[in-house]
């Protein structure tokens, strides 16, 4: 109950006292006031809300007690006493939907800009998803104090910086807003590329990203990204069962055995999709992505995919984010397309750009399109050179038996 | 984790009567609800069932071929009314979820973890 309620408690009571570690303990002490009483008096009907009034009133307590009273600091601790007189009419006037801002603002302070990425990670996972620091600690394989002292520091951060404890308006939302999907997509990620085998936490990282992502969306259903981000998550998620093979070694895409694929995430999935589409004008980057994604989806064997609109797709994600990736990304599937000739042209553009020049899936790429062509000697080379660049064991041994496949044909 | 929570409506459970329509107060609460567990990030899926005796069952039995019969189903106990599929950390946090679903007096809600491939790991 407490993993379902405490980032609504916190959210409350910070709302009140504008400090995140104050608002922790003061959640904290409503808990502890619950075991105590309700197995004497019984569960509330809505525990959330008991829990709230409770700590909205230390909350209050601890503003009077440990600040000065400004005319404004009095002003709101008159306004809500009086909002909050009788704790059974309170109670049942808290209704659900009032805790929506107080997690949305709290999502926005744990993501706070000026924290470091990992301290915005690490705090989101312990205010918004209740994980215990042993448990972040087990997910990034760090120490439990490393990740103690993170998140101390962090909440000290934001304290010394006086970050208002509110949701972002006009033009600062758009930027805060892509630091919440950053860390988002982050801790997604983490989860994600964990191999099995692995720490027993790391699928559950997608989940919590996965419902972090659809509780962030309920609450700004006009914001396109946010939508776009969630389809993307439930769409890779879709394939996590097709991932793996039957030694634990991955499968791509192309290869996966789509009857594993998930059709209730594809589902939703699709739905945030078009939600996404329907909420924005200019398609961003999540959204792109989740858009490529659900082409393969769709597709229901890989013969069928749509690869001009995968390629049309990814000229799109180009320009509203370019990076050399996409477009060797975009190489292959104008490969797919239009013929090899047509993606090497795409691909002997970017081959060059220094970031891709220690990036194995270049060669591999390469190597794969000169194959097609039957330029069999120099697609060896490729595939050669890109096993020398990869540090997967797994897909080292893949590349050098193509190189190998080039000498028997 | 996926759970399944499996109402199994009072009016179901021995021999059959239509259920009368459920009040407009009675939706409005199962709305706030469901409406939560969509706020919480956790719902999946979930959807009511139209009633037994539109239904049919298909027994099963060794060396027979299935034996298939409509509804009403008089001789079965508990009956499913409808279903909620939903993502949660924990069986307690499921059991939670559906202690606070506005069901009506007499209703079931049956809690069953869902396999996941993970679960067929040794």
């Amino acid at each position: 109950m407490w993993r379902i309620e405490s980032a609504a408690v916190i959210g409350a009571v910070a709302r009140i006292v504008r400090d995140l570690g104050l608002a922790e303990e003061i959640a904290h002490d409503a808990l502890i006031v619950a075991l105590e009483r309700w197995p004497v008096s019984g569960i509330p009907d809505n525990p959330g809300a008991w829990l709230v009034v409770t700590a909205r009133r230390r909350a209050i307590d601890a503003v009077r007690r440990k600040r000065r009273l400004s005319e404004k600091q009095a002003a709101l601790a008159r306004e809500l006493s009086l909002r909050h007189d009788g704790e059974e009419d309170s109670v049942e006037r808290v209704a659900l939907d009032e805790f929506g801002d107080d997690l949305l603002r709290l999502m926005f302070t744990a993501c706070h800009p000026v924290l470091a990425a990992e301290s915005r990670v690490a705090l989101t996972l312990r205010l918004l998803g209740g994980l215990s620091t042993d448990e972040i600690a087990r997910a990034f394989l760090v120490s439990e104090s490393t990740i103690a002292q993170r998140i101390v520091r962090a909440k000290r951060t934001l304290s010394r910086a006086k970050v208002q404890f509110e949701v972002p308006q006009g033009a600062e939302l758009a930027e805060r807003l892509e630091s919440v999907l950053g860390v988002i997509y982050l801790i997604y990620n983490e989860g994600y590329t964990a191999t099995a085998g692995s720490a027993w936490m790391r699928p559950e990282l997608c989940d919590e990203a996965l419902r972090l992502g659809r509780m962030l969306a309920e609450r700004t259903p006009a914001e396109p990204e946010v939508h776009g981000l969630v389809a993307l998550m439930e769409l890779q998620s879709s394939r996590a069962r097709a991932r793996a093979g039957s030694n634990g070694e991955p499968v791509m895409l192309l290869e996966q055995n789509r009857a594993a694929w998930d059709p209730l995430l594809i589902r939703r999935g699709l739905a945030a999709l078009d939600r996404a589409l329907k909420a924005g004008s200019v398609a961003g980057s999540y959204t792109l992505q989740a858009a490529i994604a659900a082409c393969h989806a769709r597709a229901l064997t890989a013969e069928q995919t749509d690869w001009n609109e995968i390629a049309r797709l990814y000229m799109l994600l180009g320009r509203v984010s370019p990076s050399p990736v996409i477009e060797l990304n975009r190489a292959v599937a104008v490969s797919m397309a239009s013929g090899p000739e047509a993606g090497l042209a795409i691909l002997e553009a970017v081959a060059t750009h220094p970031a891709l020049q220690n990036y194995h899936h270049l060669p591999s790429v390469r190597g794969d399109i000169l194959f097609k062509l039957g330029r069999l000697p120099e697609a060896r080379e490729e595939f050669n050179r890109a096993a020398a660049l990869t540090r997967n064991e797994r897909e080292r041994k893949l590349l050098l038996s193509r190189a190998q496949a080039c000498l028997q044909v | 984790m996926r759970f399944m929570m499996l109402m199994i409506p009072a009016v179901y459970q021995g021999p059959g009567e239509s259920p009368a329509a459920p009040t407009p107060e009675a939706i409005a609460e199962m709305s706030v609800y469901n409406e939560a567990l969509v706020k919480a990030g956790i719902l999946l899926a979930g959807d009511g069932l139209h009633p037994p005796e539109k239904g049919a069952r298909v027994k099963f039995a060794a060396g027979r071929k299935p034996v298939i019969s409509d509804g009403p189903f008089s001789e079965a106990k508990e009956v499913l009314g409808g279903f909620w599929m939903i993502q949660v950390r924990s069986k307690d946090e499921a059991v939670e979820w559906a202690r606070r679903c506005p069901a009506g007096d007499g209703d079931v809600i049956e809690v069953r973890q869902v396999f996941e491939p993970a679960d067929f790991e040794s």
